[in-house]
């Protein structure tokens, strides 16, 4: 018995045999189908292929030290007023490092909130709760609560939050109380999710070694579903990190580098929806939006080798 | 070979010796389960906190809150009707177009592509789902709206003969209903897409190994055994999507075009319930807050509304997988 699952391998084709023996109608309408598969495939993989080569070729020429390590400009705009109407434009020096600082430092504190809390709640939901009424009560808000939109995770945390206390309101703290609100239930579900894959015979084994129930959980039932469990983690860190809407009015604006958790903030998000519509502020914007992608994608590619590193030891214990 | 525990020693075990991690368990059982009741937590303080913030406005315009669609905040007449109509007609045009692609790319991944090619779809799949809806948004309004408006008036022309299709679709500035919905739909499809995957990932092989054993050709097996399986999860994954498609507030903001109005025509601009707030929470205060809040607190109540009709929708299927199993 092996601890992790796979998926199942895909049976030999036999398309060699439906030529000999299968009617033209139910031929036709299996090519139909397959074909219809293959071009959604299309559909799909143009659009967003297209996002991605515009992202990377007109954000490409923004990548330099300066925006690792300078501010924000603030004189985008009146520099590109000035070259409108033929005055000497002043030179721009195109930072970002205090947006990549914070969105690095929200996501953080994000993750650091969230995902203890939603490991631990699907492990209530799958080895406690089961199927008995609370659990799935509790479920079913879980999924009400991945439904919930995250622009209202940002209002809820304005108004708990931000008006509260007033103008030290705004900060990174808060940000990251929104994205871990948007965080939990998805931790909490795609955690639940790996837990229920692991295989009650490992459970059964170790209860008859007479360990208790949470030492099972600790030693064998997580260790065994970790891969799937960061996999599904870290894709909410990324989904975190790439959102906007809970940081519009929870962390403030600044474009110089501010480093404590607390006090006004910036994030890659918000640089790329407040630039797009600033005169001048549009290679700003593909440049922050390149910086975000990339973050995001090396966050899941990481994830993703994390989650076959784990799942060959978890093989291997079995 | 499965052993099955004697049901009285499993019994046994499950009960620990008062010493023996029996505390120790407690505790632990105690800590996820207070883990778990945060979700309920955090659900309670959103409705309290925003419909607390939201009140001023509930009270001062009363029903026609809800039943008007004037919304003016310099004379202090707040109706939500527009966005309301607005978030459902993109959500709507969205999942219309998503939910196909999305089933039909999760099919072809897990019944037909070969297993290199599925790894390296899913690959591509699972990195594009994470690209940020604000990156979609940028893109939508520097590179498609002026190539969107070209099309849609083309359209337009072809159509303006034909009675309905006529009034559906009109003229256009690039920034419409369509336009939102059209991203949307492009930015929820790997959602749904790796949430189906999932899903069809759990039909039993030999089920579908036992179609097709039979003469079952591969869309008869995916009919028969593969889709009926899946079903529930199927809708699970498309309410994920068009939840997130209701909710959606950068992308739509940036593509909408900020004209709250209720019109048939779908290349016209528009206005959505996120994107407004969005727009104007920050430069807010007083009865316009509330009333932006209180927005807000539609949009919690819609998706909640949504979510337990598509749970609902879940469970039916899942009885009928059941009985027909």
């Amino acid at each position: 018995m092996t601890a992790t699952l796979s998926p199942p391998a895909p049976a030999p084709s036999h398309s060699s045999v439906l030529t000999r023996t299968v009617s033209t109608r139910r031929r036709v309408v299996d090519k139909v189908a397959s074909t219809l598969m293959t071009l959604s495939l299309l559909v799909a993989a143009i659009p967003l292929a297209w996002v991605l080569y515009v992202v990377v070729s007109k954000g490409a020429s923004m990548i330099s030290v300066d925006w690792f390590t300078k501010n924000i400009p603030t004189n985008v705009s009146s520099s590109a007023l000035a070259e409108k109407f033929g005055a000497e434009p002043e030179p721009v020096i195109y930072g970002m490092w205090p947006a990549i600082y914070g969105t690095l430092l929200i996501t953080f504190m994000a993750s650091v909130i969230a995902i203890p809390l939603g490991i631990l709640g699907a492990v209530y939901l799958n080895e406690y709760g089961k199927n008995g009424r609370f659990a799935r009560v509790l479920r079913f808000f879980t999924d009400v609560m991945v439904g919930v939109p995250s622009v209202v995770m940002g209002i809820f945390i304005y108004t708990a939050w931000v008006i509260r206390f007033g103008a030290e309101g705004r900060s990174a703290i808060a940000g990251a109380l929104a994205l871990a609100c948007l965080m939990l239930p998805i931790v909490v579900r795609s955690t639940e999710e790996m837990l229920r894959l692991v295989p009650d015979d490992l459970r059964a084994a170790s209860a008859a070694l007479g360990v208790p129930t949470w030492r099972t959980v600790t030693k064998v039932v997580l260790p065994a579903a970790i891969g799937g469990i960061t996999s599904g983690a870290m894709l909410a860190v990324a989904r975190a990190a790439g959102e906007t809407a809970p940081l519009l009015f929870t962390i403030g604006a600044v474009s110089e580098i501010h480093y404590p958790p607390t006090g006004q903030n910036t994030a890659l998000s918000t640089q790329i929806f407040s630039n797009i519509t600033q005169p001048g502020g549009a290679p700003i914007a593909w440049g922050a939006a390149l910086t975000l992608i990339v973050l995001v994608v090396v966050l899941t590619l990481v994830a993703r080798f994390i989650a076959g590193r784990f799942a060959i030891h978890a093989n291997a214990a079995s | 070979m499965t052993i099955t525990p004697d049901p009285a020693v499993a019994a046994g075990l499950q009960q620990d010796g008062p010493g023996r991690g029996g505390r120790a368990d407690r505790a632990f059982r105690l800590l996820a389960w207070s883990a778990g009741v945060l979700v309920l937590v955090v659900l309670a303080g959103i409705a309290i906190s925003t419909t607390q913030k939201a009140w001023p406005a509930f009270s001062s315009a009363g029903l026609d809150y809800f039943t008007t669609s004037t919304w003016d905040p310099n004379k202090g007449q707040f109706g939500i009707l527009a966005f309301v109509y607005g978030t459902l007609v993109i959500s709507a045009i969205a999942v219309v177009i998503a939910v196909p692609v999305s089933i039909a790319i999760a099919l072809y991944v897990t019944e037909l592509a070969h297993r290199r090619v599925a790894g390296i779809i899913n690959t591509i799949m699972d990195v594009l789902a994470a690209v940020p809806s604000v990156v979609f948004g940028l893109w939508g309004f520097l590179v498609l709206r002026p190539i969107l408006q070209d099309w849609f008036n083309s359209f337009a022309d072809a159509v303006s003969g034909i009675p309905v299709l006529r009034t559906l679709f009109g003229p256009s500035t690039g920034s419409s209903f369509m336009s939102a919905g059209l991203i949307l739909s492009i930015m929820i499809i790997p959602i749904i897409t790796s949430i189906s995957r999932e899903v069809l990932r759990t039909v039993p092989a030999n089920d579908r190994n036992g179609a097709l054993a039979l003469g079952a050709t591969r869309w008869e097996a995916i009919r028969s055994v593969v889709l009926p399986h899946s079903t529930g999860g199927l809708v699970g994954a498309s309410m994920l999507g068009l939840g997130r498609a209701m909710g959606e507030t950068i992308l739509v903001a940036l593509v909408i075009g900020a004209s709250p109005q209720i019109v048939a025509n779908l290349f016209a601009q528009g206005e959505a319930m996120p994107s407004v707030i969005a727009r104007n929470l920050n430069e807010s205060s007083g009865t316009y807050q509330a009333a932006l809040i209180g927005l807000g607190v539609c949009l919690f109540v819609l998706t909640i509304l949504v979510n337990i009709v598509a749970r609902r929708a879940v469970g039916v299927f899942e009885r009928r997988s059941r009985g027909a199993a």
